[in-house]
C-alpha cells in the first residue's frame, strides 16, 4: 500500500477510490494508456506486497468514531497506520524488538501519537484484528512536462487472507471462511498539495474509463463482505425494530432473542479474557432478559417466565464476583492516584490480592461456563423464543399497547417510590429505587423504536442523570463493604502489611466521601426527573392513552427482585 | 514544531544543499516537514522541479493576504513540502521592516503551521538583513555550514555573539563543514580539531563531492539518487547529530 504524506492530499478532502470491475490487466493498461495522453506515468515495475489487518474493539469503537486502524506488514517489519474522519493518517512508530500480538489493549501498542488518540476511543476495550488481505500496490506517480510527481494513482490489488497470529477466540464466525478469491483492483487518486487540476484531470480519466466504476464501499468493507462480516455486526445495545401493530408477544419475544444473541457473543471473550466489557455487556443482557421476563413475561405463551427467570437469575449470580473484581481493580489506579496521607505503592500488596482473587473467580466462572447446565439454559431458552407454539396466536395486546402501559408502570413506581426517599431513609432505599430506575431504563430502550426518538432521548437523559447519581451512591457503598471484606481475608491470610491496610483505609474513606456527595445530590436529580418536563415527556412517549393490560396468566408477572449482596453490585 | 534554519553571511557553502537533503532525510524519519526557500535565487525550489513563483509575490505572504498555507506545493516525497522561493523575495527586506514586530514577522506567519508539520527548514540568502534576523528568531535550531578556515571560527563566533543578545527565546546554534577537500591539510585540520574543541560545532563534514553538485541536475536530494553515496552517509550522520539535539517525535500528515 502506498504510503502517503504531507505531499498528498486525497480528491475533495476525501479518498476518491475506483473498482476494476473485470478481472486481469486489460482494463489497468487501458487506463495508463489514456493517462499517458495527458501526463507521464511513472511507477514501480513490480508491486509492493503487504499483509493489511484492520482492528478494531469487539464492538467497532473506531470504525463508530470515524478511525479506521491498519497494520501494515512488509517484509517482516510492520506498522500502525491510523486513519482519522477527514483521511488524515498517524503513524505509529514500529515497535522495536517486540512483535505486536492481538487481541490488545491501548496500553501494548507502541508509545506516541497513535497510541494517545486511540486510548480515549478504545478506553478499556481490547484491539481484536478483523479482517487482513494481502495487498499488491502500485503506487504510479503522474507527472507534468518539468517531470514533477502533480497527482499519484495508488492501484491496490487486494486477496482476502486469513487473520495474522491470534488468539482462537478471534477467528472468523464458524461457516464464514473467508473468501480467497481477489476483490475488485481499487484505485485512489491521491492530489498532491498545490496541483488540484492534476488530479481532477486523472480523476475524470478514471470516470470515463471503459471497466472503472467509482466505488460504492470501502477497502475495510469490501474485505468484510468477503467473509460474510459487515462492520457494526456486534452492539451490545437494544437493537430490535417493532411496529406498532405487532403482537406484544412476538415483539418480547424478539427482544429477548436479541438479548440471548448478545449473551452468546460475548461468552468467548469472556472465556479468554480478551477484556473486561465482554463480562460487562453479558451480564446486561442477562439483566435485561430478566426484566424483560419481569415486566413483560406475563405476554410470553405457557410457563416460560416461571422457568427461565431462575436461570438467568443463576447466570446474574455465577458473574457477579468476577465483575465486582473487575471494578475494584479499574478503580484502582484513580484511587490510589487520590491518595493523600498513603502513598499509591501501599496499594500495592491490595492490588496483587485482588489479582488473585480474579483470577480463582475467573476459573470458577469459566468453569460454569463449559457447563453441560449452561450450555442447556441457552439452548432451550433460543428454543422456546423461536419454535411457534400450537394454535393461533394472539394478535392482542398489541406491542404498542404493551409499550405504553408497561412504560408508565414502570415510571409510576420511580416516582412513588423517588417521593418518599427522605434524608433520613436507608441505603436500600436508594438502591431499590435505582433496580426500578434500571427496569425504567430498559423498558425504555426495549420499545424505542416505537417511540419519537426525541421524546425518548429527553426521557432517557434524565434518567440517566438520576441513575448516574444512584450508581455513584451504591457503587461506593459496596465498595466500601468489599474493601472492609477483602482487609479482613488479607489479614487472616497475613497478607496485609500495615500500610496497606492504612492506604486501604483511605480509600474507603475516599468511597465513603463520594457516597455522601452523590447523597446530597440525589434529590435535585430526581426533582428534575420528576417534575412537569418528566410528566410531559412520558405523556410524550405513552401516547395515545394504552388500555390497561391485564396479565393472562399471574403467575408468571410475580418476580421477586434478589435481594442478595451479591445483586446488590453494579452490573 | 522544530524550526532549522541554514544561514551563513557567506554564500555558496553548502546552506541549500544542507538544506534539501536534510529536509529529504527529516521526512523520510517520518517527521512532516516544510522546506521554506527564502532565497529569491530559488535553488531549492529547483531541485524539487517546483515553478520558483508564489501568487502574488512574497508580499502577499509578509503582508498576511495570502496564507503561507495556500502557496505551499508537495514535493515528488513523501511527508516532505515546499514552500518555493520567488524572485520578489528580493524585496523581502523592504516588505519586513514596514511590518509590526518587523524582526519577528516570520516567527508570526510561521505559527499557524505548526498543526500540519513537525520540522521547518528555513533556507535563508547569504546575508546580514532584517530576513536574516527574522530567520534567526523564528528557528529554534540555526545549522551553519562552514568551510575549513581560520576565518569560519571568527564567523561562527560573531553569529553565537549577535544570537545571544536576543531578548526572548534564543536559538541553538550548531555548525557543521561543509565543502570539505580532504585533499587540503588545512581542510584536514580544521574539520578535525574544532569539533573535539567546541560544542557547537558537528563532528560530521560534509565533503566537497561531485554528486552534490549533481543535485541540481538531478533535481533531487542525493539520497534519491545516490542513496549509497558518501555525501548521502555524511548527510545521514549530520541528521542523526540533529535529532539528539531535538528529539522526533510521531508523525501525523494529512491527505485530506
Amino acid at each position: 500500500m502506498p504510503v502517503t504524506g504531507g505531499t498528498v492530499r486525497d480528491v475533495d478532502g476525501r479518498p476518491r477510490e475506483f473498482v476494476i470491475a473485470e478481472p486481469g490487466g486489460q482494463p489497468l493498461g487501458r487506463l495508463r494508456a489514456e493517462l499517458a495522453k495527458t501526463f507521464t506515468v511513472s511507477g514501480a515495475v513490480r508491486p509492493a506486497r503487504a499483509t493489511r489487518t484492520w482492528l478494531d474493539t469487539f464492538d467497532w469503537r473506531l470504525y463508530k468514531a470515524g478511525l479506521t486502524l491498519q497494520q501494515v506488514t512488509t517484509r517482516g517489519s510492520s506498522q500502525l497506520i491510523l486513519f482519522g474522519p477527514g483521511g488524515e493518517q498517524l503513524i505509529a512508530a514500529p515497535s522495536r524488538g517486540r512483535r505486536l500480538r492481538w487481541p490488545a489493549q491501548a496500553e501494548a501498542l507502541p508509545p506516541g501519537t497513535v497510541r494517545d488518540r486511540l486510548t480515549p476511543v478504545i478506553g478499556n476495550r481490547a484491539l481484536l484484528p478483523v479482517v487482513s488481505v494481502t495487498s499488491q500496490a502500485t503506487d504510479l506517480r503522474l507527472l507534468n512536462q518539468d517531470q514533477k510527481t502533480v497527482a499519484r494513482l495508488g492501484v491496490d490489488a487486494l486477496t482476502v487472507s486469513p487473520l495474522p497470529h491470534h488468539r482462537p477466540e478471534v477467528q472468523p464466525p464458524p461457516g464464514t471462511p473467508p473468501a480467497l478469491d481477489p476483490l475488485p483492483t481499487r484505485l485512489t487518486v491521491h492530489e498532491v498539495r498545490g496541483y488540484p487540476a492534476a488530479a481532477r484531470r486523472a480523476r475524470q480519466v478514471l470516470t470515463s474509463a471503459a471497466g472503472v466504476s467509482v466505488s460504492r464501499q470501502t477497502a475495510l468493507d469490501a474485505a468484510l463482505a468477503a467473509t460474510g462480516r459487515h462492520a457494526l455486526d456486534y452492539t451490545g445495545k437494544v437493537d430490535v425494530k417493532l411496529r406498532p401493530a405487532m403482537p406484544a408477544r412476538e415483539a418480547v419475544a424478539l427482544l429477548l432473542l436479541q438479548q440471548l444473541d448478545t449473551l452468546e457473543a460475548n461468552v468467548d471473550g469472556v472465556l479468554h479474557d480478551v477484556d473486561t466489557e465482554y463480562l460487562h455487556d453479558l451480564r446486561i443482557a442477562v439483566r435485561r432478559s430478566r426484566s424483560a421476563l419481569k415486566l413483560l413475561g406475563d405476554v410470553l405463551p405457557g410457563d416460560l417466565t416461571l422457568r427461565f427467570a431462575a436461570e438467568f437469575r443463576w447466570l446474574g449470580d455465577l458473574t457477579t464476583p468476577l465483575r465486582d473484581l473487575d471494578v475494584q481493580l479499574e478503580g484502582l489506579p484513580a484511587m490510589a492516584a487520590g491518595l493523600v496521607a498513603a502513598r499509591p505503592a501501599d496499594l500495592e500488596p491490595f492490588r496483587v490480592y485482588l489479582g488473585r482473587r480474579r483470577g480463582a473467580a475467573r476459573r470458577t466462572l469459566n468453569r460454569e461456563l463449559r457447563s453441560d447446565r449452561f450450555a442447556a439454559v441457552l439452548g432451550d431458552w433460543r428454543k422456546a423464543l423461536t419454535v411457534p407454539k400450537a394454535g393461533r396466536r394472539p394478535s392482542r395486546p398489541r406491542a404498542a399497547d404493551l409499550a405504553a402501559d408497561r412504560t408508565r408502570r414502570a415510571y409510576s413506581k420511580v416516582i412513588r417510590m423517588g417521593a418518599a426517599i427522605t434524608d433520613d431513609s436507608p441505603a436500600e432505599s436508594l438502591h431499590t429505587l435505582r433496580k426500578r430506575c434500571k427496569e425504567l431504563r430498559y423498558v425504555l430502550e426495549f420499545f424505542a423504536s416505537l417511540h419519537d426518538p426525541a421524546a425518548q432521548r429527553a426521557m432517557v437523559g434524565d434518567l440517566k442523570r438520576l441513575q448516574d447519581c444512584l450508581g455513584e451512591f451504591q457503587d461506593c457503598e459496596v465498595q466500601q463493604l468489599e474493601i472492609q471484606a477483602l482487609a479482613a481475608a488479607m489479614l487472616a491470610r497475613q497478607a496485609a502489611p500495615a500500610p496497606t491496610l492504612l492506604a486501604m483505609g483511605e480509600v474507603a474513606g475516599q468511597l465513603g466521601r463520594r457516597q455522601q456527595q452523590a447523597r446530597a445530590e440525589f434529590a435535585g436529580r430526581f426533582t428534575a426527573f420528576a417534575g412537569s418536563a418528566g410528566r410531559r415527556r412520558l405523556a410524550a412517549l405513552t401516547a395515545p392513552p394504552a388500555p390497561k393490560i391485564t396479565a393472562p396468566r399471574t403467575a408468571a408477572t410475580k418476580i421477586t427482585a434478589p435481594k442478595t449482596t451479591a445483586a446488590r453490585t453494579r452490573a | 514544531m522544530k524550526v532549522f534554519a541554514t544561514y551563513n553571511i557567506k554564500g555558496g557553502v553548502g546552506k541549500t544543499t544542507a538544506a534539501v537533503n536534510l529536509a529529504y532525510l527529516a521526512a523520510e524519519d517520518g517527521q512532516r516537514t516544510l522546506l521554506w526557500d527564502l532565497d529569491p535565487q530559488a535553488a531549492a525550489t529547483y531541485m524539487f522541479r517546483v515553478r520558483a513563483r508564489v501568487k502574488g509575490g512574497g508580499r502577499a505572504l509578509i503582508k498576511g493576504t495570502r496564507s503561507l498555507d495556500g502557496a505551499i506545493k508537495g514535493t515528488d516525497f513523501d511527508r516532505l513540502d515546499l514552500l518555493p522561493g520567488d524572485f520578489t523575495y528580493r524585496n523581502m527586506d523592504l516588505l519586513l521592516d514596514e511590518a509590526k514586530k518587523p524582526v519577528r514577522r516570520l516567527t508570526r506567519l510561521l505559527e499557524p503551521l505548526a498543526r500540519d508539520y513537525d520540522v521547518v527548514f528555513l533556507d535563508c540568502p547569504p546575508s546580514v538583513s532584517l530576513v536574516s534576523e527574522n530567520v534567526l528568531h523564528a528557528a529554534d535550531l540555526i545549522l551553519v555550514p562552514l568551510i575549513p578556515a581560520t576565518l569560519s571560527v571568527r564567523t561562527l563566533d560573531q553569529l553565537t555573539e549577535f544570537v545571544a543578545g536576543f531578548d526572548g527565546p534564543r536559538p541553538e546554534v550548531l555548525a557543521f563543514f561543509s565543502m570539505v577537500d580532504r585533499r587540503k591539510r588545512l581542510h584536514r585540520e580544521v574539520a578535525e580539531q574544532l569539533p573535539a574543541r567546541r560544542d557547537d560545532v558537528a563532528a560530521t563534514a560534509i565533503p566537497a563531492l561531485a554528486v552534490i553538485e549533481r543535485m541540481a541536475e538531478e533535481r533531487a536530494p542525493v539520497p534519491v539518487f545516490a542513496p549509497r553515496s558518501p555525501a548521502t552517509r555524511a548527510y545521514r550522520d549530520l541528521w542523526a547529530e540533529i535529532q539528539k539535539l531535538a528529539p522526533e517525535s510521531d508523525s501525523l500528515h494529512p491527505t485530506g
